[in-house]
C-alpha cells in the first residue's frame, strides 16, 4: 500500500519530464534545421534577385519579382550544357569502374583463401591513411610523362584501381555471404568469377547502390582531378566551369548562385531518392553491421 | 599364394595412387584457388603499385633534386630540405595555418557531431525527416558550396553577419580579415557536420537498451548515463573520426583555392595553407623538387600525428568483449 501511493506521483513526474524533454528537444531541432537550412534557402533567393536587391541593406529574405531569366542567362553566359555533359561522362564511368573493380577486390578479400591475403588487406587499410595530396605531384609527373594530361584518362583509369575505402565497405558486405552458398556453388561447377558476378553482385544490390552513389558524388564534385588535368576550357568539368564563371561574371551574384544551385541539383536529387544508402554506408563504417 | 599376392599388391598399389591423385588433385584447387584469389585482387596491387607506391618512391627520389620538368634532374641532396626549413618562410606560415586549422576544426566538428547523433537519436515526431535535413549539407560539396559561403560571409550583406546582427552582434569582415578568415572556413566546415553525425547516429543504436535501463535503476541521470554509457560505448567511432579527420583536415586546399583571388593566400597569406604552398611550388613555379621534398614532409607530420593518434587510442578507447579491432 504504502509503495504504491508513493511511486504513482513519481511515475506521473517522470512521464512529465520526458514530456518536457521531448518538447525541448523538439525546439532545439527545429530551430536548428532553420538554421541549417538557411544557405540553402539564402542560395536559392539570391539566386531569383536582380544585382540591385542583392547589394540592397538591409537584405530582403525573398525577392522582389522572381527572376527566373537568371537561369538562363546565367547557363548561357558559358559553355554550361558542354560542361555538363563532360561531368556527365566523367561521372558514368568513374561509377561504373568503381561498383565493378572494387565488388571484385572485395570479394576476393572476402571470400578467396590465398596466401599473403591478410597482410594484403591490412596494406589497403593502411593505404586509407596516406593524405591524397602527397600522391598527386609524383601522380601529375606519371601522367604528364605519358602524355595524359588534358584527356580524360588521369580522372577515370584511377577508378578502375580500386579504392582502398569502397574496398573495406564492400568486403565487410561480402562477408556475411555464407560460405555454404558458395561451396555448393562451386560443386555445382560454378568458378569464382561466375559465382561473383551470378550469385554474389545481385544479392549485395544496396552495398553496390551505395557504393554508386558515392562514387557519383565524389566524381561530380571532383575539382582537384580536374584542375590539375584538364587545361582546354571544351574539356572543362562543371567545377571547374564554375570556378572560371566565378573569374568572368566577377561579383554577380545573381549569375553565380544560379549556376550553383543547377550544378548542386543532380546531387540533391540522388541524395533524397537514395536517402536510406547513406545510412547504410554510415552502419557499415561505424561497425554496427558485417 | 603367388596370385593372392599380386592382387594385394595390386590393390595397395591403386589405394596408394588414388590417394596421390586426390593429393594431386586438392593441391591443383588449391592453385586454382590461390590464382582466383590474386586475379580478383590484381586491379588494387596495380592500382598501388603505379599509383601509390611507384610515384611515392619516385617524389622521395624527386625531393633530392632540382628537377623542373623542363631542366633535367639533378641531384642536390638535401638542399630542398633545408631551404624549406631555413630559408622559405611561407612554408613556416603555411604549416602553422594548416594545423590552426586542424587544430581546431578536428575537436569542433567531432564533438558537434556527437551532440547532434544525440538530439537526433531521440524519439520525436518527424525525426525521420530532421535527419535528412541535418545530413543534407554533408553532400553538398565542391565549388557552388564555396561560392555560396563566400555570399553568406559577406560583410555587409551576407545572411551570416545579418543573423549576428539580430542579436546586436557587429559580425566580423570574415574572409577579409586576416584574424577570421580561417574561423570562416571551420564555421564552413562545421555547417556539413551532418555527414560525421551518421556514423554517430549508427553507432549509437547500437548501445544495447539494457545498459540504460540498469543505469536507471541505479538512480542515475542523463548526464551521468551520457559520460559513462554513451561516450565509452562509442569511442570507437569517435576514434575512427578523429584519425580521418585529422588525415582529412591536413588536405585542405580547395576551399582556400576557390575563396581567395586565385589561390593567392588571402588577406596576409592567412589562407595560405600548406597544400596551397605546395600547389603553387609544384604547378605555378613548376619547382617540382622542391614541391615533393614539401609533400613528403607533410606525409611524415601526417604518419606522426596518426601513429601517435593510433598509440594513444589504446589507451582511451574502449572494445566490447575486451579484444582489440
Amino acid at each position: 500500500m504504502n509503495t504504491s501511493m508513493k511511486t504513482t506521483p513519481r511515475y506521473q513526474s517522470r512521464s512529465f519530464r520526458t514530456k518536457i524533454k521531448k518538447v525541448l528537444v523538439s525546439l532545439i531541432l527545429l530551430a536548428g534545421s532553420l538554421v541549417i537550412l538557411s544557405p540553402v534557402l539564402w542560395m536559392v533567393s539570391t539566386s531569383l534577385k536582380t544585382p540591385g536587391e542583392i547589394a540592397q541593406f538591409p537584405p530582403s529574405f525573398l525577392p522582389d519579382k522572381f527572376q527566373w531569366n537568371n537561369y538562363i542567362e546565367a547557363w548561357n553566359t558559358a559553355p554550361f550544357t558542354r560542361w555538363a555533359l563532360n561531368t556527365l561522362f566523367i561521372t558514368v564511368c568513374v561509377v561504373i569502374g568503381s561498383v565493378l573493380v572494387n565488388s571484385l577486390v572485395a570479394y576476393g578479400f572476402a571470400k578467396i583463401r590465398f596466401r599473403g591475403k591478410n597482410i594484403l588487406f591490412v596494406i589497403v587499410l593502411s593505404t586509407m591513411l596516406i593524405p591524397g595530396f602527397v600522391l598527386l605531384i609524383p601522380q601529375y609527373m606519371l601522367f604528364s610523362k605519358i602524355g595524359w594530361v588534358n584527356t580524360y584518362l588521369p580522372l577515370i583509369v584511377p577508378a578502375f584501381l580500386g579504392n582502398a575505402f569502397f574496398i573495406f565497405l564492400l568486403r565487410q558486405f561480402f562477408m556475411t555471404l555464407p560460405n555454404e552458398m558458395i561451396e555448393a556453388a562451386k560443386i555445382d561447377g560454378a568458378n569464382h568469377f561466375q559465382i561473383w558476378w551470378k550469385i554474389a553482385m545481385p544479392l549485395m544490390k544496396p552495398a553496390i547502390i551505395t557504393i554508386a552513389i558515392f562514387s557519383f558524388n565524389g566524381a561530380w564534385n571532383d575539382f582537384l582531378g580536374p584542375l590539375l588535368y584538364i587545361n582546354d576550357e571544351n574539356l572543362y568539368t562543371l567545377q571547374i566551369g564554375l570556378q572560371t564563371f566565378k573569374g568572368t561574371v566577377q561579383t554577380q551574384w545573381h549569375y553565380l548562385m544560379a549556376a550553383s544551385v543547377l550544378v548542386l541539383l543532380p546531387v540533391v536529387l540522388i541524395f533524397f531518392f537514395f536517402q536510406k544508402y547513406f545510412i547504410e554506408g554510415a552502419n557499415i563504417t561505424s561497425g554496427t553491421k558485417g | 599364394m603367388e596370385s593372392v599376392f599380386v592382387k594385394k599388391k595390386d590393390k595397395v598399389n591403386v589405394k596408394y595412387r588414388q590417394k596421390a591423385e586426390n593429393k594431386h588433385l586438392i593441391k591443383s584447387l588449391r592453385r586454382r584457388e590461390e590464382l582466383a584469389g590474386y586475379l580478383f585482387i590484381a586491379p588494387w596491387i596495380i592500382g598501388f603499385v603505379c599509383l601509390m607506391l611507384g610515384p611515392l618512391l619516385f617524389s622521395l627520389y624527386v625531393s633530392f633534386t632540382n628537377y623542373n620538368i623542363t631542366s633535367s634532374m639533378e641531384f642536390t641532396g638535401f638542399d630542398n630540405y633545408k631551404r624549406m626549413f631555413t630559408m622559405d618562410h611561407l612554408f613556416w606560415t603555411s604549416l602553422w595555418n594548416t594545423l590552426y586549422y586542424v587544430l581546431f576544426s578536428v575537436p569542433v566538428t567531432t564533438a558537434g557531431a556527437i551532440l547532434l547523433a544525440v538530439l537526433l537519436n531521440q524519439r520525436v515526431p518527424g525525426m525521420k525527416w530532421y535527419r535528412t535535413l541535418y545530413y543534407l549539407p554533408a553532400v553538398l560539396s565542391g565549388v557552388a558550396v564555396y561560392l555560396l559561403w563566400m555570399q553568406l560571409l559577406s560583410p555587409s550583406t551576407g545572411l551570416v553577419n545579418t543573423a549576428l546582427s539580430w542579436f546586436g552582434i557587429d559580425g566580423p569582415a570574415w574572409l577579409y580579415d586576416p584574424e577570421w578568415t580561417k574561423p570562416a572556413l571551420i564555421l564552413m566546415k562545421l555547417w556539413s557536420v551532418g555527414g560525421g553525425m551518421l556514423l554517430y547516429l549508427a553507432s549509437l543504436q547500437g548501445v544495447p537498451k539494457t545498459m540504460y535501463e540498469a543505469a536507471e535503476i541505479d538512480g542515475a541521470g542523463s548526464l551521468q548515463k551520457f559520460f559513462h554509457i554513451t561516450i565509452p560505448m562509442i569511442t570507437p567511432v569517435i576514434f575512427f573520426d578523429i584519425v580521418t579527420s585529422l588525415i582529412g583536415g591536413f588536405q585542405i586546399f580547395q576551399e582556400a583555392y576557390v575563396m581567395t583571388e586565385n589561390g593567392d593566400g588571402g588577406p596576409v597569406n592567412s589562407l595560405l595553407f600548406y597544400n596551397l604552398h605546395m600547389w603553387n611550388n609544384a604547378f605555378e613555379l613548376f619547382n617540382m623538387g622542391y614541391a615533393s621534398s614539401m609533400a613528403w614532409v607533410l606525409f611524415v607530420v601526417v604518419m606522426i600525428l596518426t601513429m601517435f593518434n593510433l598509440k594513444l587510442g589504446k589507451k582511451w578507447v574502449y572494445y566490447e568483449g575486451g579484444d582489440q579491432k
